[in-house]
């Protein structure tokens, strides 16, 4: 981007007009508003809820209430990560989300490489049969899905109540594989052909020299893969129906109703660390995967 | 999407590179491929780079394609406990006929496309508009971005069940908060009036953060230059975004319409979560109804006509998707 070389790029108001005493003025009027807006809409309601997992039971229903916790109750999170049995979901929730980041890091790097590179015979037809797939509500395939995931066709096996029903369903993305196929394109073909005149073969060329090109592709699909499984909840609810291997949202819709609200809030706080945390500390590259692979321009 | 462009011999992005450059090793001759054995050659090539695929591809069969026909046949089936055989039989559109009699179906709809259209009317302009305020900010870029879009890293059902407490008509944030204020109170969720409204809201809060980052990258896009030819012809504000940004940014406009309608067209965890559905049928959704028949009438097939049924109608906002971004690239 050559925005980086002037410090700003021209944008609606002109950078003469700011300039002024009055622009300058209605700048940090405008600015204030907008970072004031921007906290009390999108921080706000995150605050509420952390604080809030601090309060007491009477605290918390007090009215009006209390923008401070009077008395911060930190046991509020311990006793919810141990009457919720914490350790054991957010186990089973590491289990099926990095299960599925391997599978789809191995599968979908493969057969992205296999398309982008190695050009089979049918390889447009099978990639426009993929992106069609981009085309299909995933609503629409609920129920035959999940009926797959009962009885899977040929093998014969019964995938509920095993990570499997998450890990092979989650490789069939094809936004992650049409990620992955889109910066292999973009690879310079001819240091490949040089490797393959040397006698490299597809594998040895995908490893030495298409993998370590692709650090930021991969990073942006293993994110994008981790915190889909984290967030899902229709899937793993049908998949799981035995309790003790729910993962985390689902464990928390399952305990809503019985877990006292101080309990149940706390739990929420924990369960959303994890992925803000992954947010904060790989945000460039979100929001430049975000930018760039929501639409194509 | 271009796979049209895959076919091209190589990236255009670099023009006047030859074709067989610096071969280096003599012996492998140009390209390194020769004229005889080439069929065989050609085979192990196609070999291999099916048995890259073979993984991925077997996911994408089981759990893309084949139930994808499997809906469409199951739409015509009564299975298990719905036949009288209690194997699988064909129903012709028993299943369909079952769904329309449903009084639920027709709320549900009525529910969904309002939701759309709601979603629309607020999650589409205000977005819009945070990306157009965000792009004029000298400063503190990084910090609106991380904060429109820690919404979107919040697992839907923490943010759910965070809406679901801030609803709460008596303690809950939002009445408190209009208290305060001295405004009237509302009964949110609980009524049936505002029901539909409040999860627009909650989704809306949940979801603009990407949006507003796909618009904050096209707005970037816009060559400075016609801001300041608009302007050296006296276009004011308005006039500017009236004339330049949304011209300029026309095509991510739309295709973010259309793949919200799609996205909120399939509308489950909030009213799953927050309302149940209720107060009485205000807030049923179509996919919501596809569950119930499926995981609690236990019919697949009625659950399956229902998922037709909703596949067709977004099957011609699928296309048109299709049409502009082929058309486009």
């Amino acid at each position: 981007m050559a925005a980086k070389e002037t410090t700003h790029v021209r944008t609606l108001v002109s950078p003469m007009r700011l300039r002024t005493r009055r622009g300058r003025a209605t700048y940090w009027t405008v600015f204030t508003l907008t970072v004031a807006g921007f906290t009390f809409a999108f921080l706000f309601p995150i605050y509420w809820m952390v604080t809030g997992a601090f309060k007491s039971p009477d605290e918390l229903l007090q009215s009006p209430p209390t923008y401070v916790p009077e008395e911060w109750h930190a046991d509020n999170y311990s006793e919810a990560w141990s009457r919720m049995d914490l350790a054991r979901v957010l186990r089973n929730t590491v289990l099926q989300a990095g299960g599925a980041w391997l599978f789809q890091i191995v599968l979908c790097t493969a057969a992205a490489y296999a398309l982008s590179k190695l050009k089979p015979v049918f390889g447009q037809i099978v990639m426009g049969a993929i992106l069609a797939t981009l085309m299909v509500p995933a609503s629409a395939l609920l129920v035959p899905k999940y009926l797959t995931a009962v009885d899977v066709p040929f093998v014969g096996a019964n995938l509920l109540n095993t990570p499997w029903a998450i890990w092979l369903p989650s490789v069939a993305n094809a936004f992650n594989l049409y990620l992955l196929k889109r910066f292999f394109d973009q690879l310079p073909s001819d240091v490949l052909e040089a490797a393959a005149i040397d006698g490299a073969g597809p594998l040895r060329r995908l490893w030495y020299i298409v993998l370590p090109m692709s650090r930021p592709v991969l990073g942006v699909v293993s994110i994008f893969a981790v915190v889909a499984v984290w967030q899902d909840f229709l899937w793993p609810l049908l998949v799981y129906p035995d309790t003790d291997k729910q993962p985390i949202s689902v464990a928390l819709v399952q305990l809503s109703a019985s877990l006292p609200l101080t309990y149940l809030i706390a739990a929420m706080v924990i369960a959303s660390i994890p992925v803000v945390a992954v947010f904060l500390l790989f945000q460039r590259h979100i929001i430049a995967g975000i930018s760039a692979g929501g639409v194509k321009e | 999407m271009t796979s049209t462009a895959v076919g091209a011999p190589r990236k255009p992005g670099e023009p006047g590179k030859p074709r067989r450059p610096r071969v280096t090793s003599g012996a492998a001759g140009p390209s390194g491929r020769k004229p005889s054995g080439s069929l065989r050659r050609k085979i192990t090539d196609n070999l291999t780079a099916y048995g890259f695929l073979a993984g991925g591809l077997a996911c994408f069969a089981l759990f893309s394609w084949y139930p994808a026909i499997r809906a469409i046949q199951l739409a015509f089936q009564r299975t298990g406990g719905q036949s009288e055989s209690g194997g699988t039989e064909w129903a012709g559109f028993d299943n369909f006929t079952t769904v329309f009699r449903d009084p639920e179906f027709a709320a549900a709809w009525r529910n969904t496309l309002q939701f759309t259209l709601l979603a629309l009317l607020i999650g589409f302009v205000v977005p819009f508009l945070l990306a157009l305020l965000i792009n004029e900010m000298r400063h503190a870029k990084t910090f609106f971005r991380l904060a429109v879009y820690l919404p979107v890293m919040i697992p839907p059902v923490v943010t759910a069940l965070m809406w679901q407490w801030f609803f709460d008509p008596g303690p809950g944030l939002f009445n408190e908060l209009l208290r305060a204020l001295h405004l009237p109170t509302s009964n949110w969720t609980n009524g049936e009036d505002t029901a539909m409204v409040s999860l627009v809201l909650v989704a809306t809060w949940a979801n603009l953060g990407g949006t507003v980052l796909i618009y904050l990258a096209a707005l970037q896009g816009i060559p400075g230059e016609l801001y300041e030819a608009a302007e050296l012809d006296g276009a004011n504000l308005w006039q500017r975004i009236r004339h330049v940004t949304i011209p300029q940014t026309r095509f991510v406009i739309l295709m973010l319409m259309l793949l919200q309608i799609i996205a909120t067209m399939q509308v489950f965890v909030e009213p799953f979560i927050i309302t149940g559905g209720g107060p009485g049928d205000s807030t049923i959704t179509v996919l919501y109804l596809v569950y119930k028949y499926a995981f609690v009438y236990n019919n697949y097939g009625s659950a399956c006509a229902l998922s037709v049924l909703l596949l067709a109608f977004l099957a011609a906002f699928s296309a048109l998707y299709l049409r502009l971004t082929r058309h486009h690239g």
